[in-house]
């Protein structure tokens, strides 16, 4: 038995994976950290150098009393133009005439501007943008993951704070970013995308009788209409035309409406590309127009340039902040816009100077204060460069001083220097906003596609090594060292010669060439040894060779029909409807494989479901049974099969009744077990349903231990055992009693108020000690075996019995127990008395052993029994249904798995320990269909969070604690079925006893006949066994990892898409945490059957030498 | 001279063999070309004569003109063709027995069908009489000609459904045509989640035009794949 090495093949498999999914996501997730500070009036401009002189940002009068903000959704800059030139407009080209005519005709009161939107250019993310002035990424790590609400300073946040009443309408999305911050808000539906007008009317019903009253300081209106027709219709329709007018009759009727005080703002959040969608980073897509008047006089006449140039989406935060008087928010990146701030008479040059220097020194303040936060939070921002930054906004700050702290004074030189000085705090704004967007807000795609193809890579490899077990296994000195230490050298290189070139160290580049390397290097010496086929040295190798080429021969043919489904399964990751219904998805595909098994078994004439008459036409009977026996048996097999395909079928459909919603699907009911007991006001519902988890729960324990008792496991008095006994049911009494407090309401006890919240702690941490205690035992002496020894008399000529007889224990006699007799141990026994010994029987002891046949299974299960009682802890009390559905569902799997597998390959399976693909697979869909059945969903609002503080006290629990019980809770269905994937090597086994002990049985002479060994089959032939565990590893992380890959694809290819960041990419970040969760749980489970393993080879040593004394 | 005779012999009886499958092949050409004619036809005829019919607005209408087509052109044909197998007694007694025994299994693979495609995430109370209208076309589709083919025999029908189970080569039309059906309509389910908002994504029709096309589909492929792999095809005298 190779442990190391297969534990390690494995484990190095991972970590390619790790690497390949951290590559990755490093180019497509754009991470920044949210600075939870605000501005305030009290903020003091200058720093603690100058304490002498305090100016604070709102100590100058602000220009504009009001703002009427329109926004209208998607309105590309095109829309906005207007060249008469064009003889044959295209629908949306010249309708809004508006904005060109009031620019010509008051130049100094209206500008037209490109306003340029960072990617992605989704509407939600660009509301955060030009309100916060940063660039919002897709993981905006922050405080709170449940909300929406922008947590960062913005300017809605700085308008309440001073004070202005905001008046809000139009899409609602703004109510889910800015909760309860508006002064009066009227919110219409976005979500329906086919509707063009509601949201509009809805507005224009309320929007010129708000503008003419006084009840407001600023208004926001968020116009939906535009972004919906391009969805629906594209631009060039007349749809758009109709709507474009529609806009600039509206724009036109506020213009006319505006006050001396009131500035307006028309601007598009994104623009669109040529079939009306967006959300990527091409030029048409973040193009919008920005269009900016005020009755009163904005610019100074005379300026305007030919050629507008192009504003930056942020720049908008600092300018309407000064220009309303509120300090800019605290996060902004953003340029103030000069121009709007070189007001006086065009003869004062240098009065026009001094405010455009000042507005620009309060920004350069804030952005400077900002950096300093941020670069104490994160470290993503390169310190050589946030070093030069600082640099120069010194220096600027103290040329600043210099010209405007002392009195006034005049003069050319005065001039130019100040000129200098803007142009110098135009550079570092510009370079600062260059810096943070090449940190957050570009995808890299060079990032993008080594990650994709060091996954892909790794699914090959991991492939190969499934399919190639033996090969992989026996030459894994070849195969994993070399590889790994080429690898190394090739990182290691990467590292130094950066390190000595650049005097830093990229990680992730010299991880990613280490990687590559060594996939590279495994299949060059893949390729080799298949070649070569070393193997050939040695002819007892050369043997199983040709046996392991028989055998993979169907392996390698790979089943079209699974094939067929798991492409199905990863095809349906690339599309946004397939993955929102994507529980349903994947318990149709598990059913029609469930359904596929006996159709193809009977197709082949394997199924013998052909009853007696039918025995006359034996053209038609497989050839295989012979014996009326063998027969019998493989019509039991046939029936089990046939009823476990029933019965998952059926368990699948319930399965459906635990499912929660997405916001995409409509008319959907979450599902009534996911509300926790104490949300239920019917007292008798709430009995019933506790009652039904107790019930359940009660099952579960029940199921586990009857199985244990069948095989013989609960004998001895080891403490494995002990934990089966006692163990588990109290872990069961301790989650009850949990459910039970947690479901009480508080008023109903007075004063043992104070007894239930102890008792909340107490009942869940009692539960993660007993199961760590009880991982832990089985983990020290994992062997659930009941030896018995027994002197037969000397003169006995009987063979020794090998039947439960008398004097085990009564308890044991009661129960009719069957026991299992290792006979090879009896062969090791004379072996070990030496050749002398002869063949006599008498005076040997015989062993009997109970238990011995489920050896690797029966420690697997009880710490699969624990683990899943404490996951179901973690969930609400409804869901414990739901894990006995799950156990009942694995059951009926690995049932269905061991009879396809004896009806398939009738005779001998002695040393074929090779789990076909079909388990495999649905395996891996059970544990997607199951992620959905616990009531999860790939989407940040739905995770269970109050799972986070089950049994921790809140304000004391630090981070770490909170988020290993949600990820426990959130993936404890890949959890379950990761740890029990060995099951699917030992059911077979397992189940071989029934049928070979009955054949025995019924045939009369038990002891000449194939005796039932079960598992341990397994260490007969040790390297098989560790070839088939490290096969069913790589097919299992096979199955994940495609999936995996396909979801990586799916959002490299669709990172356009409209709905990346609401579908997509929150599924990718589910996809691969569940991967890591899955991989990790995979080699867990691997490691116990091997500790189980080394403990079953101590055993021996110690029994064998005992008794041949 | 026994053994220069019986190579001829041989050779003849195969000969014999593969015209006999000639014919066969074009008198099952033929009875295909009429089932798949009686299934264009319930769409046409009723499109012609009644007012606003459609297979989409008018959907169960179409399915219960075509079932019926179906079944009767199936039944008609077969009965004239007497591909059914050869009954001992041929008394009115046993002819009664044996057609209501052909209702009974009828009957109840529609609702075999209705339950495995409630199983399959159907939704169970509504739209009830849509997922039964879908079951009984897709028994008509394929318990209905195992029943004109096999009669009521459960045994003989699985022994159809297995790699050497065909004995004639209306044997393996028949599992042509039944695999084709069921996948037809088991793919016919893959648009509904999509959000095209077609009028064919409504439940159950994806699936019943899935299972028609399939069908038409293995109607036209069998008799090419018998003639095909003509060669190969042995069947074993019953």
């Amino acid at each position: 038995m190779k442990r190391v090495p297969v534990l390690a093949l494995v484990l190095w498999i991972c970590l390619l994976f790790y690497v390949g999914i951290w590559i990755f996501l490093s180019g497509f997730l754009l991470v920044k950290v949210e600075v939870n500070r605000s501005s305030s009036c009290k903020d003091e401009l200058f720093s603690k150098h100058d304490s002498s002189h305090t100016e604070h940002f709102c100590w100058s009068e602000p220009r504009f009393k009001r703002a009427v903000i329109l926004i209208i959704d998607a309105l590309q800059f095109d829309f906005a133009r207007f060249d008469p030139e064009i003889k044959d407009p295209r629908h949306f080209q010249n309708k809004l005439g508006v904005l060109s005519e009031v620019v010509a005709s008051r130049p100094a009161h209206a500008r037209l501007y490109p306003f340029r939107a960072d990617p992605p250019t989704t509407t939600m993310q660009r509301i955060k943008g030009f309100t916060t002035g940063s660039l919002p990424t897709f993981v905006d790590v922050c405080s709170n993951f449940g909300t929406n609400a922008i947590q960062e300073d913005n300017l809605i946040h700085q308008l309440g704070q001073n004070g202005k009443r905001v008046v809000f309408m139009g899409d609602d999305t703004w109510e889910n970013l800015f909760p309860n911050q508006f002064h009066r808000s009227l919110p219409f539906p976005s979500f329906i995308v086919k509707d063009l007008h509601t949201v509009d009317n809805g507005i224009l019903q309320h929007l010129y009788s708000t503008v003419e009253s006084s009840d407001w300081d600023v208004v926001i209106a968020h116009f939906l209409g535009v972004d919906h027709c391009g969805h629906r219709y594209g631009p060039d329709h007349q749809a758009m035309a109709d709507k474009l007018t529609q806009m600039d009759q509206v724009i036109r009727s506020v213009i006319e409406r505006l006050q001396n005080d009131t500035l307006l703002v028309v601007l598009g959040d994104h623009g669109m590309t040529d079939t009306g969608d967006h959300g990527g980073d091409s030029q048409k897509e973040t193009d919008a127009a920005l269009f900016l008047y005020s009755p009163s006089a904005l610019f100074t006449a005379g300026q305007e340039k030919a050629l507008q140039e192009v504003v930056p989406q942020i720049d908008l935060v600092p300018t309407l902040a000064q220009l309303l008087g509120i300090p800019i928010p605290y996060s902004n990146i953003g340029k103030v816009m000069v121009e709007l701030f070189a007001l006086g008479s065009p003869e004062d040059q240098s009065a026009q100077e001094r405010r455009q220097a000042e507005a620009l020194w309060i920004n350069a303040n804030q952005v400077n204060s900002y950096l300093d936060t941020y670069s104490l939070a994160n470290k993503d921002l390169s310190p050589v460069i946030l070093a030069h930054l600082k640099d120069t906004f010194l220096l600027a700050a103290a040329e600043y001083k210099a010209l405007f702290g002392v009195p006034l004074a005049g003069g050319p030189e005065h001039s130019s220097r100040v000129q200098a000085l803007i142009a110098t705090f135009q550079q570092y704004l510009n370079q600062v906003r260059e810096t943070c967007q090449a940190s957050w807000a570009r995808f890299h795609p060079l990032r993008m596609v080594a990650g994709i193809a060091v996954l892909a890579a790794a699914c090959a490899l991991c492939f190969i090594t499934s399919d190639f077990a033996d090969v992989v296994g026996a030459s894994y000195r070849r195969l994993l060292w070399i590889p790994v230490v080429c690898g190394a050298v090739a990182g290691g290189g990467v590292a130094l010669w950066q390190f000595v070139t650049r005097s830093e160290v990229d990680v992730l580049s010299s991880l990613g060439m280490a990687a590559l390397v060594s996939q590279l290097s495994f299949f060059w010496n893949f390729c080799r040894r298949k070649a070569t086929r070393v193997f050939a040295h040695n002819p007892s190798d050369l043997l199983n060779a040709a046996a392991d080429a028989a055998q993979h021969r169907p392996a390698l043919t790979w089943p079209s029909v699974p094939l067929v489904i798991f492409f199905l399964r990863c095809a349906s990751l690339f599309s946004d409807s397939y993955v929102v219904a994507e529980g349903r998805v994947a318990t149709f595909l598990l059913s029609s494989l469930a359904i596929y098994i006996p159709v193809q078994l009977n197709w082949a004439g394997r199924l013998l479901l052909l009853f007696e008459a039918q025995k006359s036409t034996p053209t038609c009977l497989p050839p295989q049974p012979s014996t009326p026996a063998a027969s019998s048996s493989y019509k039991k097999e046939s029936l089990t099969l046939l009823g476990c395909t029933g019965f998952l079928v059926a368990s699948l459909y319930a399965s459906h009744s635990f499912h929660g919603c997405r916001d995409e699907q409509g008319g959907c009911e979450p599902s009534a077990f996911l509300t926790p007991l104490s949300g239920l006001r019917d007292i008798q519902l709430r009995n019933f349903r506790y009652l039904l988890s107790v019930s359940s729960i009660i099952a579960w324990v029940c199921l586990v231990r009857r199985w244990m008792r069948h095989y013989g496991n609960m004998n001895s008095k080891s403490p494995a055992v002990l934990v089966a006994r006692f163990g588990l049911p109290l872990v069961a009494m301790f989650v009850c009693l949990y459910w039970a407090m947690s479901s009480a309401p508080y008023e109903g006890f007075g004063n043992l108020q104070e007894v239930v919240k102890l008792a909340l702690l107490v009942f869940p941490r009692a539960v993660y000690v007993l199961f760590g205690l009880g991982v832990a035992v089985v983990c020290w002496d994992p062997l659930m075996v009941f030896l018995k020894t027994r002197k037969e008399p000397a003169t006995s000529l009987l063979p020794p019995t090998y039947r439960a007889s008398t004097g085990v224990s009564l308890q044991a006699e009661l129960q009719h127990l069957i026991p299992h007799i290792y006979q090879r141990m009896r062969k090791s026994l004379r072996a070990g008395e030496r050749e002398g010994a002869g063949r006599e029987d008498d005076g040997q002891p015989t062993v009997e052993a109970y238990g011995l046949g489920t050896v690797y299974s029966a420690p697997l299960l009880l710490v699969l029994a624990l683990l899943g009682l404490v996951l179901a802890m973690l969930h609400p009390e409804g869901l414990m249904l739901s894990f006995m559905l799950l156990l009942l569902q694995a059951c009926a799997i690995l049932h269905m798995h061991s009879a396809a597998t004896s009806l398939s390959t009738p005779g001998s399976r002695a040393g074929c320990f090779s789990v076909s693909w079909f388990a495999v697979l649905m395996w891996g869909l059970a544990a997607t269909q199951f992620f959905y059945s616990t009531g999860h969903l790939p989407t940040f609002p739905s995770i269970q969070w109050n799972s986070a503080f089950v049994g921790l006290s809140e304000v004391h629990a630090g981070h770490l604690a909170p988020a290993l019980l949600v990820t426990l809770n959130t993936f404890s269905s890949q959890i379950l079925f990761a740890v029990s994937c060995p099951l699917l090597l030992l059911w077979p086994l397992v189940c071989e006893s029934t049928k070979a002990g009955k054949r025995g049985r019924r045939a009369g002479e038990g002891e000449d006949r194939e005796e039932a060994v079960m598992e341990m089959r397994l260490r007969e032939n040790p390297d098989r066994f560790s070839t088939a565990l490290l096969q069913l590893g790589a097919r299992y992380l096979f199955i994940h990892g495609a999936q995996l890959l396909a979801s990586v694809c799916a959002a490299a290819i669709l990172r356009r898409h409209l709905m990346v960041w609401k579908i997509f990419a929150p599924k990718l970040i589910f996809e691969a945490s569940g991967f890591a969760v899955t991989s990790v749980c995979v080699l867990l489970g691997l490691a116990l059957v091997m500790r189980v393993d080394s403990a079953v080879s101590d055993w021996f040593k110690r029994l064998i030498p005992d008794h041949s004394r | 001279m026994e053994p220069t005779t019986t190579p001829v012999s041989a050779t003849q009886q195969v000969k014999e063999k593969v015209t006999m499958k000639d014919i066969e092949i074009k008198g099952m050409v033929s009875a295909h070309c009429i089932i798949a004619v009686s299934i264009v036809m319930a769409t046409i005829v009723p499109a012609v004569l009644l007012d606003d019919f459609s297979v989409y607005g008018t959907h169960l209408v179409w399915l219960y003109i075509c079932t019926a087509g179906v079944a009767a052109v199936n039944i008609a044909i077969y009965t004239v063709l007497g591909v059914s197998p050869p009954t001992k007694k041929n008394t009115l007694s046993h002819k009664v027995t044996k057609v209501s025994k052909s209702c009974l299994y009828f009957m109840f693979s529609c609702l075999l069908f209705h339950g495995i495609i409630v199983l399959y995430g159907a939704p169970l109370l509504e739209s009830a009489s849509e997922t039964f209208s879908f079951a009984v076309l897709l028994s008509t589709f394929t318990t209905l000609r195992c029943l004109c083919i096999l009669g009521p025999n459960g045994q003989a029908w699985i022994r159809v459904f297995s790699r050497n189970g065909a004995m004639s080569i209306w044997d393996t039309s028949l599992q042509i045509t039944t695999a084709s059906s069921v996948i037809g309509a088991w793919l016919g389910a893959f648009p509904i989640p999509l959000d095209w908002e077609r009028p064919w994504q409504v439940w159950p029709i994806s699936c019943t035009l899935g299972a028609t096309l399939g069908f038409v589909a293995g109607l036209f492929i069998a008799p090419l794949w018998i003639h095909w792999h003509r060669k190969q095809l042995t069947y074993k005298s019953k």
